[in-house]
């Protein structure tokens, strides 16, 4: 069988066929896809949530002022039979060796970190990305920031950095200090 | 060429990445670990499968002169399909694997698959053509990232076999890992093919 003349006409004719069935196809993928993918960010918000606060029954998403940067922090105030048990600070770092890292930390009422789990990141495999297992994030639960000097040893702070990981540590201590500054200077003005 | 062999070729004698050396940016890039290597091999296959069907189905239909730019339509739209797919329902192997699926679309085993073999053949052979080069394409890359993980972080599919504080051999994990582990690879495969061509000869 010959092949079809290549005149502007068939050119044109086939190109806007093949296209117009491919963005039907993409069109109905993406409408089956789009509540599965929005779900899982949520959930993975929540399951976050969840690991770095106290049990609550309710909780209010208040924007506080970030203390050196121009963007605000989102907190999870988590309420409980009415009364503030705790905070979640959805904070970040640009220092990461790899760019951008995102830590959701929990702190009770008295500032003392709960648990921090790690959102996003893009460190080193086998390296950097230790941050996201829960050795190394273990020392900072229970510290409360005002006598645990969120820096690690190497910079004469209390926190022990992973090994062969120094950037990503100070990275992740740098996400902490911003979370426990701004909350408190929220906490010291409101 | 039987259908067999049609579909053989694709794992040992034209490996699309030990022998054609095709591909080697995802082969080098997301293979830290085996669940990844199989993960990118799987999405892959699929692509490639599924893109030979239908370019071999429309090659009669298709002037000449825009058979490029159909192919990477068709090739574009069945990546963002997987891509979306992995997204909403693999979301940790989506995001190891990151912008290596969107770059299927330019990865030149499936645009050369499609010219080479699809638009000349018939849809069957070309199913099969896909489904052997991805097979293979999947098998090396598990096999690689395996081999990695093995060495460099002392576990398989995830599973820890050394003590859980004690690290791997941190090389393999990163990048220079990949080009010694993928060179050996390769070598070995030249000696075994070095090897039965020799023995043909004698016999």
């Amino acid at each position: 069988m010959s092949k079809k003349d290549s005149n502007l006409l068939n050119l044109v004719l086939t190109l806007f066929i093949i296209a117009a069935l491919a963005a039907i196809l993409l069109a109905l993928v993406n409408k089956i896809t789009s509540g599965p993918i929005a779900d899982a960010q949520q959930q993975k918000e929540k399951d976050a949530l969840q690991k770095v606060l106290p049990s609550f029954t309710d909780l209010k998403t208040i924007y506080i002022a970030n203390i050196d940067g121009s963007d605000s922090l989102k907190v999870y105030e988590a309420i409980s039979n009415g009364s503030v048990v705790g905070y979640a600070v959805n904070t970040y770092t640009m220092q990461g060796f790899n760019g951008r890292i995102e830590v959701m930390v929990g702190f009770d009422t008295t500032l003392t970190i709960i648990n921090t789990e790690v959102i996003n990141q893009a460190e080193t495999p086998g390296l950097g990305d230790k941050i996201t297992k829960p050795d190394f994030r273990e020392q900072f639960k229970g510290k409360n920031p005002e006598n645990f000097i969120l820096k690690v040893k190497k910079d004469k702070g209390d926190v022990d950095a992973i090994t062969a990981s120094t950037i990503t540590s100070r990275a992740f201590c740098d996400a902490l200090d911003r979370a426990y500054r701004s909350l408190k200077a929220w906490k010291g003005g409101a | 060429m039987n259908q067999w062999q049609n579909f053989t070729k694709g794992i040992l004698k034209e490996n699309p990445v030990l022998v054609l050396v095709l591909g080697m940016c995802p082969a080098l890039a997301t293979t830290s670990s085996a669940i990844n290597g199989l993960g990118m091999g799987l999405a892959f296959t699929f692509v490639l499968a599924l893109s030979n069907v239908i370019i071999s189905a429309v090659r009669k239909m298709v002037p000449n002169i825009i058979r490029i730019p159909i192919f990477i339509v068709i090739i574009a739209t069945f990546v963002t399909i997987v891509d979306m797919v992995m997204h909403a329902y693999v979301p940790d192997l989506y995001k190891a694997l990151g912008i290596f699926i969107p770059l299927i679309v330019v990865n030149c085993i499936v645009l050369g698959r499609a010219e080479a073999f699809a638009s000349k053949n018939n849809i069957l052979s070309s199913l099969v053509d896909g489904l052997g080069m991805g097979v293979g394409f999947t098998l090396l890359l598990t096999v690689l990232g395996s081999i990695r993980e093995i060495l460099g972080a002392g576990s398989i599919f995830g599973y820890k076999f050394i003590a859980p504080t004690a690290d791997g051999i941190l090389v393999f994990i990163l990048a220079p890992g990949a080009f010694l582990t993928l060179a050996i690879l390769m070598a070995l495969n030249n000696l075994y093919k070095n090897k039965t061509s020799k023995t043909t000869k004698n016999s």
